[in-house]
C-alpha cells in the first residue's frame, strides 16, 4: 500500500489535517502555481460524478499537470468485465497519480494496496469521500479563525450521511461540541455515538429544529433528508418540513454562525438564506478546489509550498 | 473401564498431532471446513456426540502429524469459540489451550455489504478482530461492521 494515498478521513492526524489545510489556504491566494509540471493524472470515474470531477481537474489544471481518464465506466473495458486490478494497473503504466470514484465500497482502498502510484479516493460508494470532508474543515477554519473548540450543529440524515459521519471524525481532533437534530429514524448511529465517547466529545441529540439550537452554534451543517431513506412515509410526511433552515430562525443566531452544506441542496435551505452573510455553502464549494489542490500535493510528496 | 480411562483414550490415541477438543457438535463440519481438513492427507479421525461434563455433548478431530499455526486455528474461534487444542508429541499432550480469535481475518468471512469490493472483485477479504470478546469484525474495505451472529464463514 502506498502510504501518500488518501482513502479515508480516518487515517489522517491531526498535523495531516492542518498541514493540508495551511497549504489550500496557501493556493487560495495564489491558485495557479506549475507544481506538477511535467504530470499527468488520471481521474477514474467509474461512477459519473460531474461536480467532484469538474473540482479535481480544475485543481490539477491549475497545478499545471495534465489529466486523462473517463467519466462513464460503460464506454470502458471494466464495462467488458475486466477486474478493478487490471485497470488500476494498466492506468498506473500511464500516469502519476489515480483519482478516483467507484459505486462500490473500498474500490480505492483496494485500487491504493495493487499500485505502487498515490491514489487519491474522490468517493467509494456510501463509505468514504475523504476531499468533502476536508473542504467542510477548511471551511471551518477560515469563517471561524480556528478549528478548536466550536460548537457543530448537524441537522437532517445522520443515519446514511457519510458526510456527516466523516465530519465527525475529522473534527474529533479539535475538541468540538455537537449537536445532532435528527428525525428519530435518522438519528445519528451508534458507531459515531462510540466515537465520540471514547474521545471525550459532548453532543447532545434532539428531533426538533429550532432557533434555540441554531443560536448556540458556531457551524450550522445542514444536510438532506430524502424520502427514499425512510421505512414509515408517514413519518417523512410528518418531519419533511420540519428540517428546513429558514432566514427568520437565523435572527438571533451567532455572529460568527456560518451554515455548511455538502450540495446539491434540494429544499432543506430556504432560498430566503441566500442573501444572508451567514450563508456560506457557495463559497463552501468554491474552497474545494483550494483544498484538492493542496490533497493532490499532499499524495504526491510537494510540501514546500511557499 | 473407567471414565477418566476413556477420557484420556479419547484425547491419547495419537501419538504425534492434534487433538481438537469441545467443539459444539453442530459446528464440527463447519470446523473441519474452515481447516481445509478435505485437502489434507493425513490420518483424521473425527467424532461427534460425545459425552461431556461441561457441555453435554462434544465433537472431536484428531489430526495425525499435524502442527497447526496460531492464525491457522485461531480462525475456528469465530463459529467455535470455547475449543480446546491439545497437541500430543510421543502420545503425550505437550500444550493444551483454548483458541481465541486472531486479529485479523484474511479470506475466510464473506462481507454481507453487497457493495463491497470484495464481493464484485476476485480478491480475498480482510477483517479487522475490533471486539474480541464480542466477536465484531470490521471489513477493512467498506468498513462495514459485522457482529458475531451476522457472520457468514466463506
Ligand atoms: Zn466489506
Amino acid at each position: 500500500m502506498n502510504g501518500k494515498s488518501l482513502v479515508s478521513i480516518d487515517q489522517c492526524s491531526r498535523e495531516d489535517i492542518l498541514r493540508i489545510l495551511e497549504n489550500a489556504a496557501r493556493f487560495e491566494a495564489n491558485p495557479n502555481r506549475a507544481l506538477l509540471d511535467g504530470k499527468v493524472a488520471a481521474t477514474l470515474f467509474f461512477e459519473p460524478s460531474t461536480r467532484t470531477r469538474l473540482s479535481f481537474e480544475t485543481a490539477v489544471n491549475r497545478l499545471g499537470g495534465r489529466v486523462v481518464g473517463f467519466q462513464d465506466a460503460s464506454t470502458t473495458s471494466s464495462s467488458k468485465g475486466e477486474t478493478l486490478k487490471d485497470t488500476i494497473l494498466m492506468v498506473s503504466n500511464y500516469v502519476d497519480l489515480i483519482i478516483m470514484r467507484h459505486h462500490l465500497e473500498g474500490a480505492a482502498r483496494y485500487a491504493s494496496e495493487v499500485t505502487g502510484i498515490p491514489v487519491i479516493n474522490a468517493g467509494d460508494g456510501a463509505n468514504q469521500h475523504p476531499s468533502q470532508t476536508l473542504l467542510d474543515l477548511y471551511s471551518i477554519q477560515k469563517t471561524q479563525g480556528k478549528l478548536t473548540d466550536l460548537a457543530i450543529t448537524i441537522v437532517g440524515d445522520l443515519k446514511y450521511g457519510r458526510t456527516v459521519h466523516s465530519l465527525i471524525v475529522g473534527m474529533s481532533h479539535f475538541s468540538p461540541t455537537f449537536h445532532f437534530v435528527a428525525p428519530e429514524e435518522l438519528r445519528m448511529p451508534e458507531e459515531q455515538k462510540n466515537i465520540c465517547d471514547q474521545l471525550n466529545i459532548p453532543y447532545t441529540e434532539r428531533t426538533d429544529f429550532t432557533e434555540d439550537i441554531i443560536n448556540q452554534s458556531d457551524i450550522l451543517y445542514m444536510t438532506r433528508v430524502q424520502r427514499e431513506r425512510f421505512t414509515d412515509l408517514e413519518e417523512y410526511e410528518r418531519v419533511k418540513n420540519i428540517y428546513i433552515l429558514k432566514n427568520g430562525m437565523l435572527k438571533n443566531s451567532k455572529d460568527n454562525l456560518r451554515i455548511l452544506h455538502p450540495l446539491p441542496r434540494v429544499n432543506e435551505i430556504a432560498y430566503d438564506v441566500d442573501d444572508n452573510p451567514k450563508a456560506y455553502f457557495i463559497q463552501q464549494a468554491r474552497n474545494g478546489l483550494f483544498t484538492r489542490e493542496a490533497i493532490i500535493c499532499d499524495a504526491l510528496g510537494i510540501n514546500h509550498l511557499i | 473401564m473407567s471414565e477418566q480411562k476413556k477420557k484420556e483414550l479419547h484425547v491419547a490415541a495419537l501419538e504425534n498431532g492434534t487433538a481438537i477438543d469441545h467443539i459444539p457438535p453442530a459446528q464440527l463440519f463447519k470446523v473441519a471446513h474452515l481447516l481445509e481438513l478435505d485437502r489434507m492427507n493425513n490420518t483424521i479421525t473425527i467424532g461427534n456426540n460425545f459425552y461431556s461434563k461441561k457441555m453435554g455433548r462434544k465433537g472431536m478431530i484428531k489430526i495425525a502429524d499435524k502442527f497447526f499455526e496460531e492464525d491457522e486455528i485461531n480462525r475456528i474461534a469465530l463459529i467455535a469459540p470455547n475449543v480446546i487444542l491439545n497437541e500430543i508429541r510421543d502420545y503425550e499432550v505437550i500444550s493444551k489451550y483454548t483458541v481465541a480469535l486472531p486479529g485479523e481475518l484474511v479470506g475466510i468471512v464473506k462481507c454481507n455489504n453487497p457493495k463491497c469490493i470484495t464481493n464484485n472483485e476476485p480478491m480475498p477479504t480482510r477483517f479487522d478482530v475490533i471486539d474480541k470478546e464480542k466477536g465484531a469484525i470490521k471489513c477493512r474495505y467498506c468498513e462495514r461492521k459485522i457482529n458475531k451472529e451476522d457472520i457468514i464463514i466463506k
